[in-house]
């Protein structure tokens, strides 16, 4: 089967699909994490608050662009929040505390989920515009999906162009690469953070958006790519966006052929590969230069 | 007061109290289906029918008032065991219809069996429970899951498909609906092009496997997948293009009533084998699907009308006893004598395993007016299970 290129084509498409998702997901806490050193578990949980304010929002507003739109706002509105209130002041704190604090907030964001929206699961429907399908080498393919994969390239491109060509990128690369030499030259680094925490929160809400058409929106929806975005930040390098990015198209490919050709070795296959990288790779595919 | 008036008052009380009491004395009948979890959606369509089937054929009998007393088994067996010890020994119910989760049943099977209380299963499918696990005080009125799709195999076949892809969530309700399939499938010479059981629960995303579907390249895929799945499965076949190459066929939940037409076009041309469907043309169906309609402006379920047998099997069996109930072994007899035509067809009990015998449905998903329904093709009357271990 794995030289029939019609087979090939479509689940690397799914591969490609997934490793999208994994990459919005996964940029926001890969950044956060080089940046301040702060492992934010309840990053999952803000995928899934995207998935549900775009529930409410496409019950609210008529068009799946302005949901696209107001959803991931509405997440980073959250994600700020949740940084002056209480995140802001863990960071001092020893890893275990953060750990637990987050892993509690987890809990926190499902229980509400479930007040809100109750426990049954929901869909909502992909605007007519990408609903139907398109031919892709020959095959076909839905229409929705080849979208997740352009906005993930495009939302990387546009990070890459970010981080590499304005003020603001040099700052944010300076400050993982030497926070206080940063500070020290007078720049105001907190406020860094916090945008750049912000963008991150509201990227995971964007995945949360998109994933909602073509997975069910349920209470616990996060716990399973939480994994596998955890999983990502350590294959390609904690704070560095190439890292990310070929750290999410790896993990996306090898889950969605696992799935099918060994389904008893689905999850062992990514541990094995993140176990080989700790290994051999301890800073990961992409690491970034460290002046601590 | 006078001595006069307080032995009238006393001669009152005596009578307030007994002789009503031993009149009207309720027919308490728990129902135990799930408000919250997973199955509150299916639990909500049961109770709606269960009132109507109490409202049609009578909430007295002999003088005696039936009363419901409501239990959420939130899908939970635990919560689902908790709520039947409740019912029975606190409440002491005379009767405990519902259950929606095979995992429920599963839980409570061991306690019914030792109450001596009659059980009425309105849905749960797993196979052991009127198989080797069958108890004479747990009787289903819902369906086996090989009852289902025994039969879908073998018409198949017939028609012509002989090479064809399984695929259900890994779990106990997805094995016995493709074992059932293969069985009659493989044994009238067809072939199985490849299986697929996805976990239950953590499948996020159909696209992996129905790109093994495709390349499989078979003529036909038997699938059983229910809710919120089901509508994304037939969704993503289409999506994928697998609509028209291949034919979709399915234990009938993959098109259930309920959500067929949110399904709409892209459920065209499925297959689908069912006890149920709306489209059955008998009066009992049509006076059925329009007094569910006129209360709730949709089609009666599937799981709507599992329940409304279900209040009609209770009246029936109380009216044959006197609606006297002390006698549990009794009652249960009488159930088990019940017959009658309902929205189904023929239905009645197999004494030889307590499940219910009733006439199987094979349709097809066709356009209908500006929407979808599913279309009767081919009828197989009184499916009976084979006694699989059981000794009644």
């Amino acid at each position: 089967m794995l030289l029939d290129p019609e087979f090939l084509i479509v689940q690397t498409l799914n591969g490609l699909q997934l490793s999208a998702l994994l990459f919005l997901l996964s940029i926001g806490l890969s950044v956060v994490f080089g940046l301040i050193n702060f492992i934010n578990l309840a990053h999952g949980t803000l995928f899934m608050l995207g998935a549900y304010f775009a529930l409410s929002a496409a019950r609210a507003f008529d068009s799946f662009w302005l949901v696209l739109l107001v959803a991931p706002v509405g997440v980073a509105v959250v994600g700020g929040l949740l940084y002056l209130v209480l995140l802001r002041h863990m960071q001092r704190a020893d890893p275990m505390k953060q750990v637990l604090v987050t892993f509690g907030l987890i809990f926190v964001g499902l229980e509400s989920v479930m007040i809100v929206w109750g426990p049954l699961p929901h869909t909502i429907d992909v605007p007519a515009l990408l609903a139907g399908s398109s031919s892709v080498l020959g095959q076909v393919y839905p229409t929705y999906r080849l979208f997740i994969i352009a906005l993930g390239l495009a939302v990387f491109l546009l990070l890459y162009l970010g981080l590499e060509r304005t003020r603001l990128g040099a700052i944010v690369r300076a400050g993982v690469d030497n926070r206080t030499m940063v500070a020290a030259l007078g720049i105001d680094i907190g406020l860094v953070f916090f945008l750049v925490f912000c963008l991150g929160c509201g990227l995971a809400g964007l995945a949360g958006v998109v994933a909602a058409p073509v997975f069910s929106i349920f209470p616990g929806m996060d716990m399973s790519v939480l994994i596998l975005a955890l999983i990502v930040v350590v294959l390609g390098g904690p704070g560095s966006l190439k890292g990310a990015g070929l750290g999410s198209l790896i993990i996306g490919i090898a889950d969605t052929y696992g799935q099918v050709l060994v389904p008893e070795l689905a999850r062992v296959t990514i541990y094995a590969l993140m176990a080989l990288i700790l290994i051999f790779k301890p800073a990961g595919l992409v690491p970034v230069r460290s002046g601590h | 007061m006078t001595r006069k008036t307080s032995t009238l008052a006393a001669a009152l009380t005596v009578l307030a109290f007994s002789f009503p009491a031993y009149a009207a004395d309720p027919i308490k009948i728990g129902v135990l289906l799930p408000s919250s979890g997973v199955f509150a959606g299916l639990g909500g369509d049961q109770t709606l029918a269960l009132e109507m089937g109490f409202d049609d054929f009578g909430r007295e009998v002999a003088g005696r008032p039936i009363e419901l007393i409501p239990a959420d088994t939130e899908s939970k067996p635990n919560s689902g065991l908790a709520q039947f010890k409740k019912l029975v020994f606190k409440d002491e119910v005379d009767i405990v219809v519902g259950i929606i989760s095979s995992a429920v049943a599963g839980a409570v099977r061991d306690a019914a069996h030792n109450a001596k209380v009659p059980l009425i299963i309105s849905n749960a499918g797993n196979n052991p429970l009127t198989g080797e696990q069958c108890s004479p005080w747990i009787l289903r009125t819902s369906f086996s899951n090989s009852q289902i799709v025994r039969e879908m195999g073998p018409w198949m076949a017939a028609k012509g498909y002989n090479n064809v892809f399984l695929m259900a969530f890994d779990y106990a309700a997805g094995h016995q609906m493709m074992d059932a399939f293969r069985e009659g499938f493989v044994a009238a010479g067809g072939n199985i092009a490849g299986e697929e059981f996805p976990p239950l629960g953590e499948t996020k995303d159909f696209g992996p496997y129905l790109a093994k579907v495709k390349a499989a390249k078979p003529d036909a895929a038997f699938v059983f997948f229910a809710g919120g799945p089901a509508i994304k499965f037939v969704k993503e076949w289409a999506a994928f293009g697998l609509k028209g190459e291949v034919t979709l066929a399915g234990a009938g939940w993959l098109n259930s009533a309920l959500y067929v037409k949110k399904q709409g076009m892209d459920a065209e041309g499925a297959l689908g084998i069912l006890n149920y469907v709306p489209s059955i043309d008998t009066p009992e169906n049509a006076a059925f699907q329009e007094n569910f309609r006129a209360a709730h402006g949709r089609d009666g379920s599937e799981f709507g009308v599992a329940a409304y047998d279900s209040a009609r099997l209770i009246v029936e069996a109380l009216k044959a006893t006197g609606g006297a109930t002390d006698d549990k072994a009794a009652l249960v007899a009488a159930m088990r004598e019940v017959h009658f035509e309902g929205p189904r067809g023929p239905f009645r009990i197999d004494p030889m395993t307590n499940n219910v015998v009733q006439n199987i449905y094979i349709f097809e998903v066709q356009p209908q007016g500006d929407s979808v329904a599913a279309i009767v093709q081919d009828v197989i009357p009184d499916v009976q299970d084979p006694p699989k271990g059981c000794t009644l």
